[in-house]
């Protein structure tokens, strides 16, 4: 397992170069990933470039501290001059004009973007199953998923074929795969990091984070990402505090919430004993553990089903055919083109929530879906609040389940949104939250999630610092991809 | 949610349906609406919705003229444009069309 911090200690000592570096995981992907399906685009290339004038810049002491480490991007954000797709037939021709600021911003920070990662279509779904290039596979089972959307960016940082990589979470979509492949996840508070470039979804939901095998990682590309960006409207003007700086703090009068409706019975009885092995640890760091009630918790989902769909069909109008984007044959009129470009160019679960919110947003019904579930998003987001005059963090599982066999949820797309239940609250409230490694259940990794208040970040990645230096669940590797 | 509803709001959102799909693409939907029809049951009375985490409000730029990306570069993503504009099929049919 290579981290970040190990990596950049490697290239100052001149023990390895950027691009000895960048060459040995090119090999590595080309070997492994058919196996896996994490990457849609490799961008082999320019990463050497990159490579080589990082190590120029070092050799001449111009370099940025991070110069020259690799990195994947979530094929959700923009790439200058790479392609762009989202995982979608419709945006299957895109090359990006510009940057997505987080990219632009790594970038700056000496990060060599090694490729795009698969996702599920437009990041709606809990699998990496509905990409248009094809399902992504889970490193530590082949006939299981690695979640999603992120399901690209866990399963190439779990194989190992980048250090870490970016990814967006709208429900759950940085932890969920992060708990199943392994990795620390980071879904930051809505507005820490810019959205400008990242392709929109439900976009009062919506936030990129860091997914890496450390909390220590997850801090040091926090500090990169974040910040204020005048491009994203929604962007927080908040000072980026120095995350790595606090890494270390005492955990010594933590108080740590534990919601009722987190321990019930749609938790495996076998991840709920690991998880509580979990909370002993945070225990024995000199946390307090403290019963907390979020009585409107299990609205989450169907509030989130309304309200994310709607967002989704607004968001999604822009793929008209026209300006950018797949296009279909011979339009008969503009009317056609419309229909059968969009017809075309979305899979079934896209489909499928543009019409759901088309239908929450639509006359007769807006109040009663689109209005009541902003209504009880008020409650869930209240409840947080209430909780957080008690407690310093939350904690609880990342999901009900480990990874799921490949195909279990294809006939019933509902039964797949379950995997969401402990992560869709809060996006509906806006807080960061966290998860990382804590076990394993029958050789899969589960994950434990820890929930901060808003711009909270710095204590969920203190404590997650803390727990994994008395743990290892954090170091271990599947050795599928090391044979 | 019924095949004739489905028909309109697949209108609205500018999908075809395709006629082999449209029963089970009708059954998943409505297992959808039965699960956040749960929400129906929950007194809201008095309380705001609440349409953005920190409900701060958009923060908006000044208004200032500045280079970002090349008409050109724009445009050469789109299937069919002429002299700065978007091709689509003729809007206005003459009435002997």
């Amino acid at each position: 397992m290579q981290t970040l911090t190990s990596l950049q200690h490697r290239l100052e000592n001149k023990k390895i170069s950027s691009v000895e570096l960048v060459q040995a995981y090119l090999q590595h992907i080309e070997k492994c990933d058919p196996q896996l399906n994490a990457f849609i685009t490799v961008a082999k290339e320019t990463a050497l470039a990159a490579a080589l004038k990082a190590d120029e810049a070092r050799a001449q002491g111009a370099a940025p501290l991070l110069a020259g480490i690799p990195i994947a991007h979530k094929d959700v954000f923009c790439t200058k001059g790479l392609k762009t797709s989202c995982g979608s037939k419709m945006l299957d021709n895109f090359i990006s004009p510009y940057d997505a600021t987080i990219v632009q911003k790594l970038d700056a920070s000496g990060f060599i973007t090694l490729g795009k990662t698969n996702m599920d279509e437009f990041a709606m779904g809990s699998s990496t199953e509905n990409s248009f290039y094809g399902p992504c596979r889970n490193p530590w089972d082949l006939t299981r998923v690695p979640g999603g959307s992120s399901g690209g960016s866990a399963a190439a940082v779990a194989a190992g074929f980048v250090p870490a990589a970016t990814g967006s979470d709208t429900g759950g979509s940085i932890r969920q795969p992060a708990a199943f492949c392994g990795l620390t996840g980071l879904k930051p508070t809505y507005g820490r990091v810019s959205r400008f470039g990242m392709v929109a979804y439900a976009s009062s939901l919506d936030q990129a984070g860091p997914m890496a095998h450390t909390a220590e990682d997850c801090a040091l590309l926090l500090e990169a990402m974040a910040g204020f960006d005048t491009q994203d409207a929604t962007s927080a003007q908040h000072a980026v505090p120095a995350y790595q700086k606090t890494l270390n703090q005492s955990l010594q009068g933590l108080k740590i919430g534990l919601p009722n409706c987190f321990f019930d019975q749609r938790l495996d009885a076998k991840m709920g004993e690991k998880l509580q092995q979990a909370l002993a640890v945070y225990e024995s760091l000199g946390a307090k553990l403290i019963e907390i009630d979020l009585p409107h918790n299990h609205l989450s989902l169907a509030a989130y089903y309304i309200i994310a769909p709607a967002e989704a069909s607004a968001n999604l109008a822009r793929f008209d055919g026209i300006r950018f984007g797949y296009q279909c044959e011979a339009p008969k009129s503009l009317q056609d083109l419309y229909e059968r470009s969009r017809s075309e160019g979305f899979g079934p679960e896209v489909k499928r929530r543009i019409l759901v919110g088309t239908y929450a947003l639509s006359s007769g019904y807006y109040d009663a879906y689109y209005i009541k579930a902003q209504q009880v998003r008020r409650l869930i987001a209240n409840d947080f609040h209430k909780a957080f005059e008690q407690v310093d963090i939350i904690a609880g599982p990342t999901t009900p389940t480990t990874a799921f066999l490949l195909g279990s949820h294809q006939q019933d797309p509902v039964s797949m949104y379950l995997a969401d239940i402990y992560t869709l609250a809060v996006n509906l409230a806006g807080l960061p939250a966290l998860s990382h490694p804590a076990g394993f259940v029958d050789g899969l990794p589960i994950g434990c999630q820890l929930i901060g208040k808003a711009f909270d970040e710095g204590r969920l990645l203190n404590a997650a610092h803390q727990y994994q230096q008395a743990t290892d669940w954090h170091r271990q590797h599947p050795t599928l991809c090391l044979e | 949610m019924d095949k004739a509803t489905l028909t309109h709001i697949a209108k609205l959102a500018r999908l075809a349906i395709d006629p082999a799909v449209s029963e089970k693409t009708t059954a998943d939907i409505n297992n959808v609406l039965k699960l956040v029809d749960q929400l129906q049951a929950i007194d809201t009375t008095g309380i705001d919705p609440l349409a953005h985490p920190h409900e701060t409000g958009l923060l908006l730029r000044e208004d200032r003229a500045h280079s970002q990306i090349d008409r050109e570069i724009l445009q050469a993503l789109a299937a069919n444009t002429n002299q700065h504009l978007y091709l689509v099929p003729k809007v206005l049919q003459s009435e002997s069309q």
